[in-house]
């Protein structure tokens, strides 16, 4: 019988070859595949500034404020859809942040019961699941017959300003900026009722310790405790917004004449790309992959902010 | 030593109540705030309301068998069904899945098992937000200009595959980010004891993390599939459309998405019915993916 002081069972087990080329391999293998995000970023924005590259050489920086689009004489300027884009972008998102956070404010802060909280907030992220063509759909038989009587009112009220000086007839920009409005709401909604869960409960407890109303809570210890998370949130929106494609080019129209009207039709960067890539060639092709990149840095700028904003806003409690 | 108290003020005890006065000016304005919340959140989810209303309705009266064996009808007829455009839809996330969850889950197993801290893996988190950033419409975009106009694969042009791989871009940073916080989540301990046992590092992960982070990464990837089966930018100008039954993977195909858009904005009674009733199909598959993402999520949770 062997004492128990000699323990055989423990001289180091050497691993063999096999083992350790596969632990190897299979790291080399994932480094690869994590790297593959950045390569395909880097193939990305090649890609599209090669296929944009005779265009830039052409029609340089007067692109960006040049509104004539004229395949006829290839003369090309995208003034008109990077207008439209960041204006739908833009108001669709002073709609949408005042309605997400309100109703963020009201699935987070008690005021209903908890069952009931939950069923709004998986139907706002049902809302995000429907796709961007089904809301165009329902954009052009529902919706926009539904609200031409008020836009047509707005018409006849404020035609004198600008923004409303055109009859309405059908799809333009006001209906995109609407149903842009329905498809950032979950979004909005989502990260700030996830910033608001995050706010620690000792701040809610303090606040109310010291006698304030549910409302002087939020707007005054809530609130600015998740400002950082909230704002991230809305400029991930707002890139949502921007990039957005099927729903906006259903309903604006795809008008290439400018407009300040926000009733008349209008256009976007990614709904140019959308109607006109299948059909067009020469330097057409180019001008919209020089719209393309342009709508990239655009996002890329945008979510790097809200990047930064979360890290850099981030209250320490 | 005897302390004077102040008499009590009548005034100011009056004003001091403990009792809740609704007449005060900060709890007027605390349930006006109160109903303007309510009324938000009520305008927030009428669009869900609406659209599956009128989705159902227009669409569910034209659910028949036909719908699912029959191809689309030629402008201007009337009847047919979307069966090509359903196997094109199938086909084509089939495609995007099988490129990006291998692709996804390896990359996000070097992020959280290999390099969580290193600046390569802060680095690719960070490309990796950036690309779940990017347009889809991009997406089409690069593929179109990487894949299709260079005629890359046997001297096709629009093909099913470029339209997956389109997919696929999209919906890799997702199965990345839920791969690499699933796999966070694992106790180190599971790693610990694996390794004590003598197990390898490839071991441990394939038999010991993954398993244990399944829950979280399935839930991402049928997420991811969901959204990928409702896009339509990416497909539009690279699987293309086609209103003949799939010829492989390597010719135009038609899906679901585009269908609703290309039949949408033509001027035909017959093809607007079919892309309510495409759409009828198409979020039905969608919600129920959503409600089984979150049954799965739900499984380990209770």
């Amino acid at each position: 019988m062997r004492s128990p002081s000699t323990i055989d069972a423990f001289t180091l087990r050497r691993r063999p070859p096999a083992e350790k080329l596969t632990d190897i391999g299979f790291r080399q293998l994932t480094l690869v595949l994590a790297g593959s995000v950045a390569v395909i970023l880097l193939a990305i924005f090649l890609t599209v500034f090669q296929g944009a590259h005779e265009a830039i050489a052409t029609f340089g920086l007067r692109f960006l404020t040049s509104s004539s689009w004229n395949p006829v004489n290839s003369q090309y300027g995208a003034f008109v859809a990077i207008y439209g884009t960041l204006v739908t972008s833009i108001l669709s998102l002073l709609i949408a942040v005042p309605l997400g956070l309100g109703t963020a404010i009201f699935i987070t802060e008690d005021l209903i019961p908890r069952r009931l909280r939950e069923v709004i907030g998986l139907m706002v992220e049902l809302l995000a699941a429907i796709p961007s063509v089904v809301l165009g759909l329902w954009a052009i038989f529902v919706m926009e017959p539904a609200i031409r009587p008020a836009l047509s009112l707005l018409h006849r009220t404020l035609g004198w300003m600008p923004f409303f000086s055109t009859e309405p007839q059908g799809p333009g920009t006001a209906p995109a900026v609407l149903i842009l409005v329905v498809m950032v709401l979950p979004i909005i909604t989502a990260i700030s009722r996830d910033a608001l869960n995050q706010v620690p409960v000792e701040l809610r407890q303090g606040a109310y310790g010291v006698g304030t109303t549910r409302w002087g809570a939020i707007f005054n210890v809530i609130l600015p405790a998740a400002v950082s998370a909230i704002t991230g949130g809305v400029m991930l929106a707002l890139g949502r917004a921007m990039g957005e494609t099927m729903a906006v080019t259903m309903i604006i129209g795809n008008s290439l004449n400018f407009s300040f009207s926000l009733l008349a039709p209008g256009n976007t960067i990614s709904s140019m790309l959308a109607n006109q890539f299948g059909e067009a060639d020469g330097i057409q092709v180019s001008a919209l992959m020089y719209a393309a990149l342009i709508l990239m840095v655009l996002t890329f700028i945008v979510n790097v902010m809200a990047q930064w904003i979360v890290r850099r806003l981030s209250l320490r409690y | 030593m005897t302390v004077t108290l102040p008499p009590p003020s009548s005034q100011f005890q009056e004003r001091r109540t403990l009792l809740y006065q609704p007449g005060l000016k900060r709890n007027r304005f605390n349930r006006i705030c109160n109903a303007i919340a309510a009324t938000f959140a009520l305008i927030a989810i009428l669009p869900l309301f609406l659209v599956l209303f009128y989705v159902l309705i227009q669409g569910g009266r034209l659910i028949s068998p036909r719908l699912f064996t029959e191809l689309p009808p030629a402008p201007g007829l009337s009847g047919g069904g979307i069966g090509n455009a359903i196997l094109g839809t199938i086909l084509v996330t089939v495609i995007a899945t099988a490129i990006s969850v291998p692709v996804g889950v390896g990359g996000g197993v070097y992020l959280a098992e290999y390099s969580s801290r290193g600046w390569f893996a802060q680095f690719v988190r960070f490309g990796n937000d950036v690309l779940a950033g990017v347009p889809s419409i991009i997406s089409g975009v690069f593929i179109y200009g990487l894949i299709v106009a260079t005629r890359f694969f046997f001297d096709q042009s629009y093909s099913a595959m470029a339209g997956g791989i389109a997919l696929a871009v999209l919906m890799l940073p997702t199965v990345i980010k839920t791969t690499d916080e699933g796999l966070k989540l694992v106790p180190q301990e599971l790693r610990w004891g694996a390794y004590g046992v003598g197990a390898s590092r490839f071991v441990t992960i394939t038999r010991i993390t993954l398993p244990a982070a399944l829950t979280p990464i399935a839930t991402g990837v049928v997420l991811a599939i969901a959204r990928a089966a409702g896009e339509t930018a990416p497909l539009i100008f690279t699987a293309l459309f086609s209103p003949f039954w799939p010829e492989g993977v390597f010719n135009p195909i038609a899906t679901m998405s585009v269908l609703i858009y290309n039949f949408a904005i033509m001027p035909y009674e017959a093809q607007n019915e079919l892309a309510w009733a495409a759409s009828f199909v198409l979020v039905i598959l969608i919600l129920a993916a959503n409600l089984l993402a979150r049954w799965i999520s739900h499984l380990t949770k209770a």
